[in-house]
């Protein structure tokens, strides 16, 4: 089964990733990011969906309803501004899902 | 804690018994899922920090070196030679199982084999900044394709290892202990039916007794 990568982000960030053969789905406003992060997933033509930190925080209902899906998978990037730590947050979350606290990374 | 709504008999405490067995041998078996799912999930985790620290170290240095030709190149031309590309990257998707759990398993496939295709535009008039920038991108495609597949892992495995602690601690601290009490429940009230049955047949021969051989032990 072949199915496409996607990154979801601001111009800024998007910048490049088209070269390398990923769809790139340019999103300016935050408000929109779960609408385009619902409709490229409806496609079901996507694997993997990569999408900027800021834009992920906008959409996480989206995000939470794809988490229990096997595919896509929606995987946060640090994009042009920065890296927020949306990430790393992103593991203790699993972390505190699985064991019921964060004994792993927590500082 | 309640004990079950049931008839104390004893065709339903052998019943209970065979559940109890059940619970039990099940509570076994979903604990030792959810430990190896625990360990296998740990390890896993701890790749999958590793990877994510390496790609956004490397995604920072990617998006600076396309400020980097940014800065040299206008605008727009910048922007017109991305705008097409010549490669595409499908993922192959087949999924593996760990611990009952389905995780995907990407693997690359780029639609043209020529990996000068990485460049969507001719070298003539464009920066080599630009040509670095989309290089070190390109070199960091795997890695971000592998954390991808970590993630999502993770992911899945968390939600099962929450969804099987749960039903271990269910049966743990509610099932089972329900059972146990229950039968201990049903065995008391039959071994006092027992006892009771037991006086009143005493009795009754006493009274039989009584009425044959005019004897009485109330006299003695």
């Amino acid at each position: 089964m072949v199915k496409n990568i996607a990154f979801i982000g601001d111009s800024e960030s998007v910048k490049g990733f088209s070269a390398v053969g990923i769809d790139v789905l340019s999103c300016d406003e935050p408000e929109e990011a779960s609408v385009v992060l619902k409709n490229a997933a409806d496609k079901e033509m996507y694997a993997v969906i990569y999408i900027t930190e800021e834009l992920y925080e906008a959409a996480i209902r989206e995000v939470n309803k794809l988490a229990e899906q096997t595919m896509p998978a929606v995987i946060p990037l640090p994009g042009a501004r920065g890296n927020t730590g949306v990430g790393s947050r992103r593991l203790s979350l699993f972390v505190e899902k699985a064991v019921g606290s964060d004994i792993l990374f927590k500082n | 804690m309640a004990i079950m709504n049931v008839n104390p008999t004893r065709m339903q405490m052998t019943k209970l018994k065979k559940q109890l067995q059940t619970a039990r041998r099940g509570h076994k078996m979903l604990k030792d899922k959810r430990d190896e799912l625990m360990r296998q999930f740990i390890d896993l985790l701890q790749e999958n920090k590793k990877l994510r620290d390496k790609v956004e170290a490397e995604l920072a240095q990617c998006s600076a070196a396309f400020t980097n030709a940014s800065a040299v190149m206008s605008r727009e031309a910048l922007e017109s030679s991305l705008m097409s590309s010549k490669q595409r990257t499908g993922l192959d998707v087949h999924s593996k199982n760990i611990m009952s759990v389905d995780v995907p398993v990407y693997s690359a496939v780029s639609e043209s084999p020529d990996e000068a295709d990485i460049f969507p535009y001719g070298f003539a008039f464009t920066s080599f900044e630009l040509d670095d920038a989309v290089m070190s991108l390109n070199e960091l495609l795997p890695d971000l394709i592998k954390l991808a597949e970590i993630e999502k892992s993770c992911e899945l495995m968390s939600a099962e290892i929450e969804k099987t602690r749960r039903r271990v601690n269910s049966l743990e601290h509610v099932m089972i202990p329900r059972y146990e009490e229950t039968i201990k429940y049903i065995s008391m009230k039959l071994e006092e039916n027992d006892r009771s049955s037991r006086t009143r047949l005493m009795k009754v021969k006493d009274m039989l007794l009584e009425k044959a051989h005019n004897y009485s032990e109330k006299t003695k």
